[in-house]
């Protein structure tokens, strides 16, 4: 039999083992974990905060090592417990029916944390669960920092308000300076779980291979997915779904009788180009796995199925465009600088002195300024080449552009008096906006939007 | 009861109207203006019956056109969820992450219209495949517990009660308070599908037949744009973690682009959901069929004159986009027309028509003589002819008879002639006579088409059968052309109206002694106009003591006009009420704020003074 890793005198060698083979690439992690819990009936350090990027883990290894050392313990994501009543009250019915089978206990409300003490001191101390160290696990613990003040200070030191054998664990992604209230608080203990490396991705990828290949072949073809996307991509939930999603492509010469398990070099060249389409298609969500495992089927080109960013194009109705370019122009453009370009006889400006020094920087590096609603107004005026009045229906567009979120308001919007609006899309909206709109574009704005470009 | 206003106020809501009795009164209106004789009831009864034919015909078209959308849309539903109910045990499925599929359905920026789409969507999947359906709108759902309260309530199809705000976690199901969490979703939807299942088939054959055994829930995101990011994720957050209890299908409800699906969720979030595109009819085309199938035809008496479908054009393209607009303006043409002519009583199918010339009454007929178009054609007749059309009633209504006939032809006549025109020149380089049918039609109300410019080949179909309207005699009984009716109406000019109010009252008050030569502030006016007439001579930062003072110069000036100006530090009291009173209104119409940059000042909000 083989020895494992993991060492821990209250555990059976065959229990440790079977832990060891389903948290791969996590096992020093696990020990320090296992030596931090010790033996099932002693306490444990009181609170226990771990972090590391997405998918490194951590969510499934405190699983993994509750469930198979079954350990008492509490589950709770704290995203989908949005406040801190939904949250304590879930903690209090996952305990009841992890303690007692046959539970069925009214479901007593729980407004705040000292209820929650006293409550959880009853669901404890009534069942066996006193000699054995309770673990309650708050996964997206950053959530925790939104809901009020004491709840997190109150979870790090749980076991001493509650005098119970109780261990609060936190998982989260981001480190534990960014949660430290500026009151202080008891401080946890602190465990990183660092990215998978490349052998580690390959290692776990190619343990859950299709049952009808074997293990090698999975291996290389894992190999070659990671050549492409471990550049893009470490996040080994999403790396495991392209590997899924492609794997038919892959053995396709195979099935079709073109090559056998060991033609590496006819394969790589069957899926390299495969999955470079993929890269830039289906990883990026343009077109859904879906539509990809439809087109796969189908023998397919993804250029027949335009993606996601292909339909950039919005169209507006006429004054709608006028009156974006206006906001655009309003943006960008420094106010001095609204009678030269809308002005017709705006006198001469001397160019030397006609910018300042800070405004030659490029505005579209420092992104859109708010105006008013008067200015906008008059920059319409000036580029629309006939007439425009002042109708309701002109005031209710720049209501609906602000309701499509291409313009925002600045400030309260409840703010009647000179409401102040931004300009939220891009010159490239902008440009194709204007293109559409042939020839009644202005050389107005034509020239102001030139001149700012070049700026 | 909510409102669309974009300021507080107070605001009156009328009861539904199901409980007036709205025909009565309203035909009472179209025969207020005239006694008995110009037929009233028959009008209003036949406007009725014709907007009632109008409706059914713009619902049916917008039905037709949603179709292919709403089939696309019912097939996506329907694979939804069927690889995973189907193939569980294969390592494909086990392996693949479980996305939540979501339909990015792109349907325009005219946000007005998209009620209806969605009315008849969440009918149609009603229909076909579940009937777990919630509507989400942004507004309702500032934060995540807003939206779970809105999704429980929508969906268990119960009344919640957002107010009671110590309970917020909470929603209340008939009697029964459920927590506001995705577990008690799960848990309800595991109830209400097995209750469905131990159902003795017979008795729920047809529902159970209609929807799939473990129908998907539908979350309709109405307006994603205004959603903020964070709601979003979180949702899809939640419910990704559910999937597998929870079958969950997304639909995007987008005005702008698709991309705003990646500019509000990031990768991480977006990487959970299995996006595919749907795209409704551009407005536009949508437009184009309501024209073809409303205008362009003679199953409708009713018909637009040039202008008219002019404005309603151009409110379309130039402001709106809206079909639903484009539609009620329609509406008010009809209503319009045979409230204000009295011979709309013959706008009515041929037959009829006939008939109704014959019960005319003397007043109708003389109305028919007063008809410019009428008159034209007279002047054409030999003078005995013009005598007897002009005295005998009789022999008038056979000719209108006839004229009517004629009319009728010219119509049939024109709609084919004009599509062959259409085909001819819509394949013309740079189109001369216009790319789409309504630019032609409208060429050809306006003027002899054959005359333009742009018409220079020799089809000589068109000078006969396409002659401008306004040409026919009686057009005016089938056309409505009073545009500026229309432009009033639909067209809304605040500012200009409010100008015109304050700086010339008598527009609106039509008091004698207000009405003055302009340029000059009339005393007599009330507080306001003066004050905004002194206003308006102002720069951006108004001193207050200056303007007290002009005000009261003015005031005193009109009620003494013979007693000495008093000095400046003697105001009465009486005017300086007057004059905080018009100032304080002045400022609630958004003219003037007050202005901290100076004391005693406020600033001007409008033109003038920047």
């Amino acid at each position: 039999m083989k020895m494992p890793n993991l060492e821990h005198p209250a555990y059976p060698a065959a229990t440790l083992l079977h832990l060891e083979s389903l948290v791969p690439c996590r096992e020093s992690q696990v020990s320090m974990l296992l030596s931090i819990f010790g033996e099932r009936q002693q306490f444990s350090f009181p609170s226990i905060f771990i972090y590391g990027h997405t998918s490194s883990g951590k969510t499934y290894v405190m699983q993994t090592l509750l469930n198979t050392l079954k350990l008492p313990h509490v589950f709770v994501n704290c995203v989908e417990y949005f406040t801190s009543r939904l949250l304590l009250e879930e903690i209090l019915i996952q305990l009841q029916s992890c303690c007692s089978e046959a539970e069925q206990t009214s479901h007593v409300p729980c407004d705040s944390f000292n209820d929650f003490v006293r409550l959880f001191k009853q669901a404890v101390g009534s069942q066996e669960l006193q000699d054995q160290t309770l673990y309650i696990v708050l996964d997206r613990a950053e959530q925790l920092r939104e809901m009020e003040a004491n709840i997190l200070p109150a979870f790090l030191r749980l076991q001493e308000l509650t005098d119970r054998n109780v261990t609060v664990v936190l998982l989260s992604e981001i480190v534990w300076e960014l949660f430290r209230p500026n009151t202080g608080c008891f401080e946890p203990f602190t465990l990183y779980f660092p990215d998978y490396s490349i052998g580690h991705l390959q290692k776990i990828l190619s343990q859950s291979h299709p049952p009808e290949y074997s293990a090698d072949f999975y291996a290389a073809y894992i190999n070659i997915l990671l050549g492409v996307f471990y550049m893009v991509c470490r996040d080994l939930k999403e790396l495991q779904h392209l590997a899924v999603l492609n794997f038919s492509k892959y053995c396709e010469p195979v099935v079709n009788g073109e090559a056998n398990e060991r033609d590496t070099r006819k394969l790589w060249k069957n899926i390299e180009p495969h999955l470079k389409k993929a890269m830039q298609t289906v990883y990026l969500r343009e077109i859904s796995s879906s539509q990809w495992e439809r087109l796969q089927r189908d023998d397919g080109e993804p250029g027949q199925l335009k993606g996601l960013s292909a339909h950039t194009h919005v169209e507006l109705p006429y004054y709608s465009k006028f009156l974006l370019i206006a906001a655009y122009l309003a943006s960008y453009n420094p106010v001095r600088t609204d009678k030269r370009f809308f002005l017709k006889h705006h006198g001469k400006i001397r160019k030397t002195n006609f910018m300042k020094k800070h405004e030659k920087t490029s505005n579209h590096l420092l992104g859109p300024k708010p105006f008013p609603l008067d200015r906008l107004l008059a920059i319409l005026y000036s580029i629309v080449d006939n007439r425009v009045a002042p109708t309701a229906n002109i005031f209710s567009q720049i209501t609906s552009l602000v309701t499509l979120q291409l313009l925002s308001v600045v400030g309260h919007n409840d703010q009647l008096d000179g409401p102040r609006y931004k300009c939220t899309v891009s010159l490239d909206f902008i440009r194709a906006i204007a293109r559409y709109e042939h020839g009644s574009a202005s050389v107005k704005t034509e020239r102001a939007q030139t001149a700012n470009e070049y700026r | 009861m909510s409102t669309c206003s974009v300021s507080k106020g107070c605001f009156v809501f009328k009861p539904s109207p199901k409980k007036r009795r709205v025909s009565q009164k309203t035909a009472n209106y179209f025969g207020e203006r005239k006694n008995g004789s110009d037929d009233a009831e028959l009008r209003f009864a036949t406007c009725q019956s014709l907007w009632n034919q109008i409706k059914s015909e713009t619902e049916q078209i917008q039905e037709d056109l949603n179709k292919q959308l709403l089939d696309n849309l019912v097939s996506f539903l329907r694979q939804s969820h069927s690889e995973f109910r189907e193939r569980t045990a294969e390592w494909n499925c086990r392996m693949k992450t479980r996305e939540i599929p979501t339909a990015a359905l792109i349907l325009g920026v005219n946000v007005t219209d998209h009620d209806l789409t969605f009315r008849s969507l969440s009918e149609v999947l009603q229909n076909n495949i579940t009937p777990y359906i919630a509507l989400l709108e942004a507004k309702d759902c500032p934060g995540i517990k807003n939206l779970m309260q809105k999704l429980m309530g929508q969906l268990m199809n119960c009344y919640v009660d957002v107010d009671s705000l110590e309970d917020e976690d909470y929603v209340q199901v008939s009697q029964s308070r459920i927590r506001c969490s995705m577990t008690s979703l799960i848990n309800w939807y595991e109830s209400v599908t097995k209750k469905k299942d131990s159902e003795t088939p017979s008795k729920k054959q047809t529902t159970s037949s209609r929807h799939l055994q473990s129908p998907p829930v539908v979350v309709i995101f109405k307006d994603m744009e205004s959603f903020t990011t964070k709601v979003l994720q979180d949702f899809v957050v939640i419910s990704s973690q559910h999937i597998r209890e929870l079958p969950l299908v997304l639909i995007f409800g987008i005005a702008t682009s698709p991309m705003i699906i990646h500019s509000l969720l990031p990768h991480s979030v977006s990487s959970l959901l299995c996006i595919e595109l749907f795209q409704s009819l551009s407005c536009k085309e949508h437009l184009s069929t309501i024209i073809d199938k409303l205008l362009l035809t003679t199953q409708l008496p009713f018909k637009l004159g040039e202008k008219v479908l002019q404005v309603l054009i151009n409110i379309f393209l130039y402001h709106d986009f809206s079909v639903q607009n484009f539609i009620k303006g329609f509406q008010l043409c009809v209503v319009e027309h045979f409230y204000s002519q009295p011979l709309s009583v013959l706008c009515c199918q041929l037959a009829d028509a006939k008939k109704r010339v014959n019960s005319l009454s003397h007043d109708q007929c003389e109305n028919i003589r007063r008809l410019p178009s009428f008159r034209r054609y007279v002047e054409r007749q030999v003078s005995e002819k013009q005598i007897t059309l002009l005295t005998e009633d009789n022999f008038l209504k056979e000719t209108v008879q006839k004229l009517l006939e004629d009319l009728h032809v010219y119509h049939e006549n024109y709609v084919s002639v004009l599509r062959c025109l259409h085909v001819f020149t819509s394949s013309l380089p740079k189109y001369p006579l216009g790319k789409q049918i309504r630019e032609l039609h409208c060429a050809c109300l306006e003027n002899r088409v054959w005359e333009t410019e742009e018409y220079e080949s020799s089809l000589q179909l068109a000078r006969k059968y396409l002659v401008p309207a306004d040409h026919k005699t009686l057009h005016e009984i089938v056309y409505f052309n009073t545009a500026s009716v229309l432009r009033e109406h639909l067209n809304a000019a605040p500012r200009i109206a409010l100008h015109t109010a304050l700086n010339n009252p008598y527009c609106y008050l039509k008091n004698q002694a207000l009405k003055s030569d302009g340029g000059n502030i009339s005393n007599k006016a009330p507080d306001i106009c003066i004050a905004y007439k002194l206003h308006l001579e102002c720069g951006r930062l108004i001193n207050l003591v200056d303007w007290l003072e002009a005000f009261s110069t003015v005031v005193v000036s009109a009620e003494r006009p013979n007693a000495d100006v008093p000095s400046s530090d003697q105001v009465d009291d009486i005017i300086h009420a007057r004059f905080i009173r018009a100032v304080s209104e002045l400022e609630l119409l958004g003219f003037i704020k007050p202005s901290k940059q100076k004391t005693d000042h406020v600033a001007r909000l409008t033109w003038g003074g920047c």
